[in-house]
């Protein structure tokens, strides 16, 4: 069975991140870049079914930068046995809609029985990229799911959503992304590290895959504006010395009708 | 019967018993903003009902499909229906999905977690917050009606209620393979207390509070303000609550009216969940607590003092 | 300033060794450590498992084969030591890697190697080097441990103390006497192994510094042990293995005194960032920056001079009288520095709470053990000299 996981490389969350106020792109000198941590968490879920299952062949499938290799070779030293990296200039800012496209591509090329990947990255949020995946190729999807249960045949899991708890299954190929309530993931050592050099990293370019980004047919989203949040104007801060701190918060309260 | 020419379709989501989800006030109330708010109820009449009430001008009813897919199938027959200006939908997980997989079929640009919608001379365009509300970015898309999803609890606006007028929709089923569902697991609900996703109002409590028993102190507050309760990642970490409550950038994000932080010192990854919200109230021992510097309202005291103490007052005002 | 001598794959590892400090070093763990005056086997086990104990021991048999090439230890020893509460497992894993597993992968047989290095390279088996005495410290030549031969083996008997490992440690290499007088081929090494009859530990001693890495007093009552664990299999070879691996132990006293001093400035300017006095970041004061400015070039030396070092070290051309130098002169740098960073922490460096407290006490002991910084000059004015 080929498992192909989705992994996101993006600006690390332990670091102030910011936005260039020019083009509203990740300012990448600012943050170090990762491979998103629920992405290596969908690639547990592949490497403990590999573990168990042999003749598993788990591939990783990355969209980005250049910078991007270093998380690459991060998962391949995990256990990930071979690797696609589509880079190019023209993916420079490109919505979600364009990710999917050329993520479903690089899918159709590379071959696959189960795509899995993380519920959201930490830097988009969106949580749609899966969906948007599996509907390019026409396949089911089961998603934020908190358990996952991969068959001969047939993937199978608990999907949250708001209001229940909804037992899904399909049958293989399908695309799972998985919540942060899957364990953690593991993490390499020397021994992965030198592996890793060995194992096959190919890389693509969207002609490589036959898409244009500039083909206007398809409608893109596209920034208008970006504004740093104003800094929030340092309110009132008062001590609790009196013992009147408690009733003035009240009145604060209620004067603005939040009571 | 005809819908209006500046229409905004809007899927509302519905719950397991067939009800219309919270976020529906919020995303007709934005509808009605921008144009004249079409519904896509799937369910039943009383559903369709409750459309019109939270300000729906035409709803497109169809029965409750059983996938996904068969939500999306739904909303390209509303949408060849309406044609919208735009088409919104709640960023809950499964308005979002619906959202995304429908803008891939009709090759329609896609606007994620907006905290407003609003329009230009060229049409519908939305405002979301990017890195945990660090910046605000103002989006729309090239060409053609935007979908957009909606952060639930973001949107104060609301549409007056109107009679109802309904379309019974006829949905051409696509054959897109599905996933089977299951069994289903209505979530437990906390005592009545409010959803955080979406709460207007939040209560969260951090590892200041010291114990899982002391914990109930945020609880309290919660319900006497009829707030959600939430969590800084300290505070889960320490087992005082389970995880679905944390607030940040790896938990939930909110953007409530009114957001109080009981002993929590505002770490980054914290701030990122909560930064949106409208008014911040931080009650905490030391005053250098990073959350002094954005919160609207400061006290520098020991919530165990000062916290029963606002009970009280709550409980003055409110008789 | 950036350093020349790390590759991809070092700072890969880099990562590994980050994120095993997340998972494995907390705050908590190393409270424990502290409590229990030695680091729990589980997590030198933990550490094995991604390659962080076990780089010197050779690939065949299941380690990364690093005994040349100091610079995968260096980055272990940065990690550790840079979290703030690691040095404990620095410590422990140093002994291991760099004092016990070289005497075995390089003199050892081929018997011994089978026998000894998978399980130290997978931390099932730790390992300690025993020379000191109570009455013989730099001057290992009155030492008096005794190993006399008998049918089959050996029977041990003296004392050894000041043992780093030496209580948590399964195997000691220690030095003995196996001949008469104290010529150099007067001595051997022999591995003793914990639990053989006669072998006892002595009484936990109370030091200075590391309260989480176990220090010991080992003593050796008529002690059998067989000839399969006399290193190399050839009596009086003590005196050259100990000199052959000492190149490699001064200079990772030198690497971890300038890790150490990294980190020591990094806490310092972390400190002295959040810390107000009169109404201003305490970094802001002028005092402040010059001597952090002095801190920071120092430690940039450091690492230039132990890069260096690592470099030579790895085409086999570091000198034991180069690792001296490079032994006593970072030692003492690495005092300095701290030194000044417990000064810039005002009260709080006097805290043991404090990062830069504790290692404050640990570095006094640099400057002690692998050979006294008196004996390093001395060895360094013989080889300049040529006079003894």
């Amino acid at each position: 069975m080929r498992i192909v996981v989705l992994v996101k490389v993006v600006p690390d969350t332990n670091a102030e991140r910011t936005l260039s106020l020019e083009t509203g792109l990740a300012e990448r000198a600012t943050a170090a870049l990762v491979a998103d941590e629920i992405g290596e968490r969908a690639l547990e879920v592949a490497l403990s079914y590999a573990d168990a299952h042999e003749g598993t062949d788990v591939h990783v499938l990355a969209v980005g930068p250049e910078e991007s290799t270093t998380s690459i070779r991060k998962c391949l030293a995990m256990g990930a046995a071979s690797a696609t990296h589509v880079v190019d200039a023209g993916l420079v800012g490109a919505d979600l809609g364009l990710t999917a496209e050329v993520v479903a591509a690089a899918l159709g090329r590379v071959g696959y029985d189960l795509v899995l990947a993380g519920n959201q990255s930490t830097d988009g949020m969106g949580g749609v990229l899966p969906v948007m995946v599996a509907e390019h190729l026409g396949l089911p999807s089961l998603t934020n799911l908190t358990a996952v249960t991969i068959g001969d045949a047939e993937v199978s899991g608990t999907r949250l959503s708001e209001d229940a708890a909804v037992g899904l299954s399909a049958p293989l190929p399908a695309v799972v992304s998985v919540t942060e309530a899957l364990p953690d993931p593991r993490f390499p050592g020397f021994k992965g590290i030198m592996a890793a050099k060995k194992k096959p990293v190919e890389v693509l370019s969207l002609a490589d895959l036959g898409l244009d980004a500039d083909d206007l047919s398809t409608s893109r989203s596209i920034m208008l504006t970006i504004d740093a949040r104003p800094p929030r104007g340092g309110g009132v801060k008062i001590t609790d010395d009196d013992g009147d701190a408690a009733v003035r918060l009240s009145a604060f309260l209620a004067e603005n009708h939040l009571i | 019967m005809t819908i209006a020419a500046d229409s905004i379709l809007v899927l509302l989501d519905t719950t397991p018993d067939g009800a219309l989800a919270k976020s529906s006030a919020a995303l007709l109330g934005a509808a009605s903003t921008v144009g004249t708010p079409v519904a896509l109820v799937l369910g039943d009449e009383a559903a369709a009902k409750a459309a019109a009430e939270l300000g729906a001008a035409t709803v497109l009813r169809a029965p409750a499909p059983d996938s996904q897919v068969g939500v999306v199938d739904a909303l390209v027959a509303a949408a060849a229906l309406a044609r919208p200006d735009a088409v919104l939908a709640s960023h809950s997980v499964d308005g979002r999905e619906a959202a995304a997989r429908f803008a891939v079929r009709a090759r329609s640009g896609l606007v994620m977690d907006a905290i407003e919608v609003a329009r230009d001379d060229q049409g519908v365009i939305a405002r979301s917050s990017a890195y945990g509300g660090s910046y605000t970015v103002t989006s729309t898309v090239t060409h053609g009606a935007p979908v957009i999803t909606v952060r639930q609890g973001a949107v104060e606006a609301r549409a007056e209620a109107r009679p109802l007028a309904e379309i019974t929709l006829e949905v051409a089923a696509s054959g897109v393979a599905a996933a089977t569902t299951g069994s289903v697991e209505v979530a437990e609900k906390t005592g009545g207390r409010p959803d955080l996703r979406g709460a207007a109002k939040v209560v969260s409590g951090g590892w200041g509070l010291g114990s899982k028993e002391d914990f109930a102190l945020v609880e309290q507050l919660a319900d006497a303000l009829g707030a959600a309760v939430g969590a800084s990642r300290a505070a889960v970490d320490a087992g005082f609550v389970p995880s679905s409550a944390q607030v940040g950038q790896t938990g939930v994000q909110v953007a409530p009216q009114l957001y109080i932080a009981l002993a929590i010192s505002g770490a980054i990854q914290h701030l990122a969940g909560m930064q949106t919200a409208k008014t911040i109230v931080a009650i905490n021992r030391d005053e250098d607590a990073p959350i002094f510097e954005i919160a609207d309202f400061g006290i520098v005291g020991d919530v165990f003092t000062v916290v029963p103490q606002l009970i009280a007052e709550i409980e003055k005002a409110k008789a | 300033m950036q350093r020349e001598i790390y590759d991809e794959d070092h700072e890969a590892f880099r990562e590994v060794v980050k994120e095993f400090v997340k998972r494995y070093v907390t705050p908590e763990k190393a409270k424990q450590w502290d409590a229990d005056g030695e680091v729990d086997r589980a997590t030198m086990k933990a550490a094995a498992e991604h390659g962080i104990v076990g780089l010197s021991v050779p690939e065949e048999f299941g380690g990364a084969g690093m005994l040349m090439d100091y610079r995968f230890r260096s980055v272990v020893n940065e990690e550790l030591i840079g979290c703030g509460h690691g040095s404990a497992l620095a410590g422990a894993v140093g002994i291991h890697d760099d004092l016990a597993v070289p005497y075995i992968a390089h003199f050892g047989t081929d018997a011994q190697k089978a026998k000894w290095l998978p399980k130290m390279a997978t931390a099932e088996i730790l390992g300690a080097l025993a020379m000191t005495e109570p009455g013989a410290g730099s001057d290992l030549r009155a030492a008096r441990t005794t190993a006399k031969k008998v049918d089959g083996g050996y029977v041990v008997n003296g004392a050894k103390t000041f043992i780093s490992s030496g209580k948590t440690a399964d195997i000691i290499v220690t030095f003995v006497k196996t001949g008469e007088g104290n010529r150099p081929d007067a001595f051997s090494l022999i591995i003793l192994e914990d639990g053989m009859p006669g072998f006892e530990h002595g009484k936990k001693l109370h030091k200075m510094g590391f309260p989480g890495h176990d220090t010991a007093e080992l003593s050796f009552s008529d002690v059998f042990v067989p000839d399969e664990n006399l290193i190399g299999g050839v009596e009086g070879r003590g005196f050259v293995h100990l000199m052959m691996n000492l190149p490699l132990e001064r200079l990772s006293i030198g690497a971890v005194a300038a890790a150490v001093a990294e980190a020591g400035v990094k806490w310092t300017i972390d400190y002295t960032t959040s810390r107000e006095a009169f109404g201003k970041p305490v970094i802001d004061f002028q005092n402040t920056r010059f001597r952090l400015a002095e801190m920071a070039t120092t430690v940039d030396v450091m690492w230039a001079y132990v890069d260096r070092a690592m470099n030579l070290y790895r085409q086999g051309k570091l000198s034991a009288d180069e690792a001296a130098k490079v032994k006593f002169w970072c030692t003492e740098r690495e005092w300095e520095v701290l030194d000044q960073g417990v000064q810039l922490h005002g009260g709080y460096g006097y805290i043991l709470e404090y990062p830069i407290a504790r290692a404050f006490l640990d570095a006094r002991v640099h400057r002690i053990y692998g050979g006294t910084n008196e004996v390093m000059r001395e060895i360094v004015a013989r080889s300049i000299t040529g006079r003894k």
